[in-house]
């Protein structure tokens, strides 16, 4: 008997619209192009102010404009997203042993939660709200 | 007390379920076509009754792999509804009245269910899925000793099955063909961490290369379908935090200090 296995063609740039889990993994990777864009209009924001008052005033209300709001704001969800979505594997990544027992994941997920609170709550007592 | 025997099977409720299997014959057929099968179901059945009742009753041309129908010997596997399942491991009560079972993706089909694993069993050599111990040992010397603590550490891993669902599911797999993969990664992880082990060095070529870990992308659709809760995608990535430590380590320790 001769052999003749079959070899199912692969969908080169679809595959990942087959399954939830596979869409909510390319969402995860994507969410980095608007992490990576906010971090360029930081960026601008920091050369604006560096050349001086009227250039960083300037700046100020092209962030604020509607277009500015509405890219913050899409930012700003796809960061949530890329946050949760990456807290949620950590104990996978990196498990922790206490006293011979495993710690519990949630407890893994709960502590990174917890200093994203108190760091945040330090960046706000900087800026001075 | 009710003896098993009191209990009719009629008295069991049936459902008629609609079951496409994708077959292929080698000799015969140019590529694969699906064949719908009516298939009256207990309610007690998982997904692989229904395929052996097809066998039995229906169509003994049919070709698939089983053996212990208990979720042990990883034969079973099968694509059920798109989604990488041990057929004896899933009850047909979890599933509608329509299933299409197709041979695990990613892998060759030799014939109808029955998929060509021989790339899944190199790659599973090539990361040395066994003990490599400190100095040979005879069996006067007696038995390796590990606390409770040591053994924790790997335990979930020694649980796979080489079912390789986790292989169908994974996209890099698909995508990649020289991607090692999740199962073959997790052992060579589980072995990494024996403390009766020292295998770690001889099998970094393989696992902490770019077809080995660096290829993951931790979508974690294999620990998703793992039937034993292996988790390989963990196994993975703290792997690849353990490589990117000892290359460090060889920088500050360039005597061989950081490698077992």
């Amino acid at each position: 008997m001769s052999r003749k296995p079959f070899i199912r063609p692969v969908q080169t740039t679809s595959w990942w619209l087959n399954q939830g889990r596979y869409i909510r993994y390319m969402i995860r990777e994507a969410t980095c192009i608007l992490i990576g864009a906010y971090s360029a209009v930081l960026i601008v924001g920091l050369i604006r102010l560096g050349e001086g008052k009227i250039a960083y005033e300037a700046y100020l209300a092209a962030v604020q404009s509607p277009m500015g709001m509405m890219f913050h704001i899409v930012a700003l969800a796809f960061a949530l997203y890329h946050t949760t979505s990456w807290f949620n594997v950590t104990p996978k990544a990196m498990p922790l042993t206490f006293a011979d027992k495993r710690v519990p994941g949630g407890l893994i997920i709960g502590a990174h939660y917890a200093g994203w609170i108190v760091i945040s709550g330090i960046a706000l007592f900087l800026v001075g709200a | 007390m009710t003896a098993a025997s009191e209990i009719k099977p009629d008295e069991i409720k049936t459902r008629i379920i609609e079951i496409e299997i994708l077959r292929y014959n080698p000799e015969t057929d140019d590529e694969p076509a699906f064949q719908t099968y009516q298939v009256p179901c207990r309610e007690d059945w998982v997904v692989l009754d229904a395929v052996n009742y097809i066998k039995d009753e229906l169509d003994r041309t049919l070709s698939y792999r089983w053996s212990c129908h208990m979720a042990v010997c990883g034969s079973c596997g099968m694509m059920v509804n798109g989604e990488p399942t041990l057929s004896c491991h899933s009850f047909l009560r979890d599933h509608p009245d329509k299933l299409r079972i197709e041979p695990l993706a990613n892998f060759p089909i030799e014939r109808d269910l029955v998929v060509v694993m021989d790339d899944f069993i190199d790659k599973l050599k090539s990361v040395k899925p066994y003990i490599v111990p400190r100095e040979k040992r005879s069996v006067d010397d007696g038995t390796h000793k590990q606390m409770p603590a040591e053994l924790a550490r790997f335990k979930q891993y020694t649980l796979c099955i080489n079912c390789t669902l986790c292989y169908a599911a994974c996209p890099q797999y698909m995508l990649n063909e020289s991607f090692v993969g999740p199962a073959a990664l997790a052992l060579a992880h589980r072995y990494n961490l024996d403390t009766r082990d020292v295998g770690a060095s001889a099998r970094e070529d393989v696992v902490a290369s770019n077809p080995g870990v660096w290829e993951c992308s931790f979508v974690g659709a294999c620990s998703d379908v793992c039937p034993h809760d292996v988790d390989p995608a963990s196994a993975i990535q703290q792997a690849k935090i353990a490589g990117v430590l000892d290359y460090f380590k060889s920088f500050l320790m360039p005597k061989g200090e950081a490698k077992k």
